[in-house]
């Protein structure tokens, strides 16, 4: 490569991140800028009326599983975090499972419909983004609570004498985040198998597969991409989610993200309420790297 | 002596009845899409008998239900009405993956996330098949088509003809009782196409498995069948070998489907046909006094310089030369088209020219009366 040569290559070196700077100013201001902050606050101690006080301390991570016996100053596990945390994994992995059952067979009649009346089903699919989270949550908190619409149809047909508890409690959470999220889950289901070729149910069947082995041989491992973006964006809100637990928990059946709310708000601990944001941002890297190597793992083996 | 030659007679007759079992017979298949009045017959009571061991091509232009047949003897669709036989047994309503008959498809359908060796696994796999002999099987079937280089290969990163190659023995790996192929040629070029008609045909030998082939080349119908059924509009036109099929066409769509041919009116008195200009030829056996349609192929029409005695008298309308024939257009006095087909001489020079009057005679037993 002759020096005029070099001199080119590293003018477009330059040029390319020239051009690059806006982008990466506003990622250094608005993603990487406030995450450093979250990472400062949570090693310093909290301040007496919220805010942080600017020394170094260790409170804000241990609170995450520990807690300081106010008489003796020993710590001892806190039962309630822990719930949280099991409660919020339990219910985004259940979530995510929910809204695969249902969302498959959906994604499947709508990628199945002609091409006309597909555009409408997914419209369809698509309308409950146009209205507000809280709105639809509390739509949601009308149709189950005691005296709803379940109860009193349930009532009225005379299947059940007393209403079914189910608002605000993990249940009620459930139902209602696998229902807001379930749009996540259909879409990139849909368009992984609009792209499945058809034709290969024949050729399995032709060959000898029965229904299920043509499901679980060739459907399920052509649309892995589609389960996988489906289940990473159905788990990944559900783990955070915030509104939700609050409507239909009844700020009692807390998530993580109630519980670091909480920390920045009535709680007073700023730090504690960093290091719950970090754990929460670990637990999803941890989880997505785990179920990612293992999807591909198994494409890796075709078993 | 007389007692041997008639146990030999008895086996010989044994053989026969044997080899003549049927692989796959349809009985009054019909097959209709839709309702009502706007129901329509993709095929219109078709009985075919296919022998076991043959390779037997259903031909026609695309529409004629040929594809319907062979999706009807896979097990992808139930006949309207009708009965579909495998060696005997009834398997109208019996679902694909019960029946031991296996596809090729047109559009080969193979399985991206599997290897070429897993894709040919597949069917052994599904059967339940121990893995050694799944091993064995996949090993034998790429070294018959001679992929053992791409076992470990995706399908993707196959060109046309080994995707073809692996189709194929995809559905062969099973040992079906038969193999079917849906115009599984019809993606590649040309040379690739003929490579693989003779590939096709070695593979059939080897086998011995009955293949019904499904295309609208007639080219490839004639050089690799055993039989052909023509077919056209859901109806079974004829079944025959190529010879008899090109030679003896029933009707004129079978005539004009197979090759090139002419058409001429004709009058018959049952033993001789009368054409116009009074040309006399000798009519086939069983040909029906009256009014006729009769067929002759371009080749087995003569031509001599001058319209002599005892010919039909024709006008030269042009000529064509097409390397090893050259093709004459002829105008009878009665405004009857006809061509001559003459195999080329030395000089590729035409020996008659055109606006000259020629004499015209058929090859004897060429002409060919037609049903309709």
């Amino acid at each position: 490569m002759s020096a005029a040569e070099k001199a080119q290559a590293a003018q477009s070196t330059r040029n390319g991140w020239l051009l690059s700077t806006p982008a990466l100013v506003i990622l250094t201001l608005f993603a990487v800028g406030p995450l450093m902050i979250v990472v400062v606050y949570s090693f310093l101690a909290p301040g007496q009326y919220g805010n942080i006080e600017w020394a170094f301390s260790l409170d804000g991570w241990r609170g995450i599983l520990w807690t300081k016996d106010i008489f003796d100053d020993t710590y001892g596990l806190a039962d309630a975090n822990v719930t949280i945390f099991w409660r919020s994994i339990k219910l985004s992995v259940l979530t995510t499972l929910l809204t695969f059952a249902v969302g498959f067979p959906t994604a499947w009649f709508i990628a199945t419909r002609p091409a006309k009346s597909r555009a409408l089903w997914l419209f369809l699919i698509t309308i409950p983004f146009w209205t507000n989270l809280l709105i639809r949550t509390y739509a949601i908190n009308e149709v189950i609570r005691n005296e709803g619409l379940l109860n009193t149809v349930l009532i009225k047909l005379g299947l059940i004498s007393e209403p079914l508890r189910i608002i605000y409690t993990d249940t009620a959470v459930f139902i209602g985040m696998a229902y807001v999220y379930l749009p996540l889950m259909v879409l990139p289901l849909f368009a992984a198998i609009d792209r499945f070729d058809m034709r290969l149910l024949e050729a399995a069947y032709d060959l000898y597969a029965s229904r299920w082995q043509v499901l679980r041989r060739v459907i399920l491992p052509i649309v892995k991409p589609g389960i996988i973006a489906g289940s990473i964006l159905v788990f990944v809100p559900s783990l955070g989610a915030y509104v939700t637990p609050r409507v239909l928990g009844g700020g009692k059946q807390m998530m993580i993200g109630n519980f670091i709310d909480l920390q920045f708000g009535q709680g007073r601990n700023w730090p504690l309420g960093a290091a719950l944001s970090l754990t929460l941002l670990i637990i999803v890297t941890v989880a997505l790297l785990i179920y990612v190597k293992y999807a591909n793992r198994d494409t890796a083996h075709g078993h | 002596m007389a007692l041997r030659l008639h146990n030999m007679i008895k086996i010989k007759r044994e053989r026969v009845t044997l080899s003549q079992q049927n692989a796959v017979e349809a009985r009054n298949a019909v097959k209709a899409f839709g309702q009502g009045d706007n129901a329509v017959r993709a095929l219109n009571d078709v009985s075919i008998e296919i022998r076991k061991g043959e390779f037997f091509t259903l031909l026609g232009p695309s529409g004629c239900g040929k594809t319907t047949l062979l999706r009807l003897i896979a097990g992808f669709e139930m006949p309207t009405s009708g009965t579909i036989l495998l060696e005997g047994a009834d398997i109208t309503y019996l679902p694909p993956n019960q029946r031991p008959v296996n596809t090729v498809f047109q559009s080969y359908a193979l399985f991206p996330h599997l290897t070429v060796a897993q894709n040919i696994g597949f069917g052994l796999q599904m059967q339940g098949r121990p893995k050694a002999e799944v091993k064995a099987t996949v090993d034998r079937m790429l070294a018959l088509v001679k992929l053992e280089a791409m076992a470990s290969r995706k399908t993707s990163q196959l060109s046309g003809g080994q995707q073809q190659r692996v189709a194929l023995a995809r559905a062969l790996a099973p040992s079906p009782k038969v193999l079917l192929l849906d115009e599984p040629l019809s993606a590649l070029d040309l040379k690739l196409r003929r490579e693989m008609q003779g590939e096709l045909k070695r593979l059939q030998t080897e086998t011995g498995i009955t293949f019904i082939f499904v295309t609208h080349d007639q080219e490839e119908a004639l050089t690799m069948s055993d039989r052909i059924g023509v077919m056209s509009a859901g109806k079974l036109q004829q079944v025959g070998t190529p010879r008899e099929i090109y030679t003896r066409p029933h009707n004129r769509f079978v005539a004009s489907f197979i090759g090139e041919t002419n058409f001429l009116p004709a009058t018959s008195d049952g033993s001789t046909l009368t054409l116009p200009g009074g040309y006399q030829i000798e009519a086939p056996a069983g040909t029906k006094a009256g009014q006729v349609t009769v067929t002759v192929r371009p080749e087995q029409v003569k031509l001599s310089p001058t319209p002599e005695a005892g010919t039909l008298p024709a006008t030269v309308r042009g000529v064509v030369y097409m390397g090893t024939d050259m093709n004459y257009q002829l105008h009878l006095a009665d405004g009857t088209e006809i061509e001559a087909c003459v195999v080329s001489d030395v000089t590729g020079e035409a020996a008659l020219a055109a606006g000259q009057t020629v004499g015209v005679r058929f090859t004897p037993g060429a002409a060919q009366v037609l049903e309709d």
